[in-house]
């Protein structure tokens, strides 16, 4: 398979890896199955991370995000794509419960994690988010050493043993140890954006999370800094499960393995994000079911 | 034309500043050629026989003011952290202009408080403070009536308890909720988010809001006049009556016996004036370092 194939008109090829047997269902009559949200292929026979079942997000009287079921795999790229206002944001930022904060915040359905309700009576936001880390649209490194943002939570839970080890650990994975090795001490501030941005990935997995959630991480970085972050999640993949949300499609395209495609909702009077459809980010990108996700694509809106 | 009023008000305050301390220092002339430097250090007042030290007073003044900043620097950050990262906006809205209303309180006010609620409060109080703590110089055996050094630190950190506690607020409410939120998603307790990122990015300036508040309790006359019951000694303990600079000249200038008693009162407010200026600059040093992190932080901060 050549890079051809990936800018290629989208014609199935009955040379393509195993995995992409599914495009060829493009060319079947589709009208056999309806179309299904998760209609996008097979689904993965990996650990379920994330099951969320019939989320809606209210903020005060304000619906930001309904009708929205989709299940994250263990160690895969998921990508949440879509148009501003269609609730990206909100959906990500629920999945760490970093919306509790908002005022008037309220959510319906269920989040479950590794099968446990995130907004159960049981679960405690602090604990959650341990687990779950985020790295933020704009670079948001601590106005503290570069040493110190990256030991700084491992110090708060205690793992305070071979501290050093550990941030190392965490600059090299996050591909800045080289940059940051010989001036540790020095402040965060003076870094670069996208040196910044993976400091801020670097400090989220010195906690040894299991999931990263990015929200736009490169949306403020020039294209080398971006660049970078993106080879960076191929790496990242294979320790932790990733979701990203990007307005970029060709970063989803790039680096997701899955793709989740949100929209407005315009169909009623109200109008709130929802999930659209959800699938592999080939069947999404080439042979997506729903009009609206292949007109997105192909950048007729948004 | 109009600039040229703007800075003839500019000029007006210069003139006025060194106006104020010339005067001050003309009025000091008698006290200041016949007890020299050696005011600030003699313990004496005895005014009748024309022997005056201000010895006693700036220790009064150091004491009072240094248990007022003990007491009310911790509990104005206090109240400055649950305004602005604990309490519900309906409560910020409520509390939050009490506070500063505290602040519009006039002193004499303060002052009849002191006397009529605090100090038979403090009366009690004394009594199982020096049972509890006695073997600490500080809490020496106490006065009779409350009348005390403590009741007038206690008043003194009422008096200053809104600024600190404003100024920490607003300075809280500047840090980034950007930085909040990461530090959230790092799994942070609320707890530790105010610790590793609240407190150290705002402690330069809760550092000159401090020290603004200790410009108050220096200068403070009226409202200490009415709890420390301006006895001439120095004593370990708090729990004894003292005396202060501001609050020296407050008690005795209407009644002064002679020119050298006035004169030296004014030397106490020349001296008064001097202190006021070192901590009005001593606070804008510590506050203009918390603007140079700001600018070399790149506006992150």
């Amino acid at each position: 398979m050549t890079a051809g194939d990936r800018t290629g008109d989208g014609v199935p090829s009955d040379h393509g890896p195993p995995g992409r047997v599914r495009l060829r269902t493009e060319s079947t009559p589709r009208s056999a199955t309806p179309p299904s949200i998760n209609g996008g292929g097979p689904e993965p026979t990996r650990a379920v991370v994330f099951d969320i079942r019939d989320m809606a997000v209210y903020y005060g009287q304000n619906c930001a995000l309904a009708d929205t079921s989709l299940k994250v795999y263990r160690n895969l790229v998921t990508a949440v794509i879509g148009p501003s206002g269609c609730g990206k944001s909100t959906f990500i930022r629920s999945l760490n419960r970093m919306n509790d904060a908002i005022l008037g915040f309220r959510l319906e359905g269920r989040v479950l994690y590794h099968g446990h309700d995130l907004y159960g009576s049981g679960a405690n936001r602090v604990e959650v988010r341990r687990r779950i880390g985020m790295v933020f649209q704009k670079p948001n490194p601590f106005p503290k050493s570069i040493y110190d943002n990256v030991a700084w939570a491992p110090r708060n839970l205690g793992m305070k043993h071979r501290l050093d080890e550990r941030v190392e650990q965490a600059l090299r994975q996050a591909a800045l140890w080289e940059e940051v090795k010989d001036r540790l001490r020095d402040s965060a501030l003076g870094l670069s954006g996208g040196q910044q941005q993976r400091l801020c990935i670097a400090r989220a997995i010195a906690i040894e999370p299991d999931v990263l959630l990015l929200d736009e991480p490169a949306s403020a970085l020039d294209p080398v800094a971006t660049a970078s972050i993106e080879d960076l999640m191929h790496d990242l993949k294979h320790r932790f499960t990733i979701v990203i949300v990007t307005h970029n499609m060709q970063q989803a395209a790039r680096v997701a393995d899955r793709t989740a495609f949100f929209s407005l909702d315009i169909t009623g009077p109200a109008r709130f994000g929802t999930l659209i459809e959800y699938g592999d980010t080939e069947t999404i990108f080439r042979g997506a079911s729903d009009s609206r996700t292949r007109d997105y694509v192909a950048g007729r809106f948004g | 034309m109009l600039f040229a009023l703007c800075a003839l008000a500019g000029l007006l305050v210069v003139v006025t500043l060194f106006d104020l301390l010339y005067q001050l220092a003309g009025d000091a002339t008698p006290a200041i050629s016949r007890f020299g430097l050696g005011f600030l250090g003699h313990t004496t007042w005895k005014p009748g026989f024309n022997i005056e030290g201000a010895g006693a007073l700036i220790y009064g003044t150091a004491v009072s003011s240094a248990l007022a900043l003990v007491l009310a620097t911790p509990l104005g950050i206090a109240i400055g952290l649950y305004l602005s990262m604990v309490a519900s906006p309906r409560v910020r809205a409520t509390v939050g202009p009490l506070v500063e209303m505290l602040a519009a309180v006039p002193s004499i006010i303060y002052g009849f408080w002191g006397l009529v609620v605090l100090v038979p409060f403090v009366d009690h109080l004394e009594p199982g403070l020096h049972d509890a703590l006695g073997f600490i110089p500080l809490f020496g055996a106490p006065s009779t009536i409350g009348i005390s050094v403590l009741s007038a630190g206690i008043v003194l950190t009422v008096m200053i308890l809104p600024i600190i506690s404003a100024l920490s607020r607003d300075l809280f409410l500047t840090v980034p909720e950007e930085l909040k939120d990461g530090a959230a998603a790092l799994g942070a307790t609320r707890w530790e988010i105010i610790r590793g990122i609240v407190l150290p990015s705002t402690a330069s300036g809760v550092g000159a809001a401090v020290v603004l508040g200790l410009g108050r309790a220096l200068g403070e006359a009226i409202a200490v006049s009415f709890v420390i019951g301006d006895v001439n000694a120095i004593h370990l303990s708090v729990l004894q009556p003292g005396s202060t600079l501001a609050e020296r000249i407050a008690n005795q200038f209407q009644g002064a016996l002679n020119n050298l008693h006035v004169a030296a009162m004014f030397y106490c407010g020349l001296i008064l004036v001097v202190i006021g200026m070192l901590t009005s600059i001593a606070a804008r040093a510590i506050a203009s370092r918390f603007d140079v992190n700001r600018t070399l932080g790149g506006g992150v901060l």
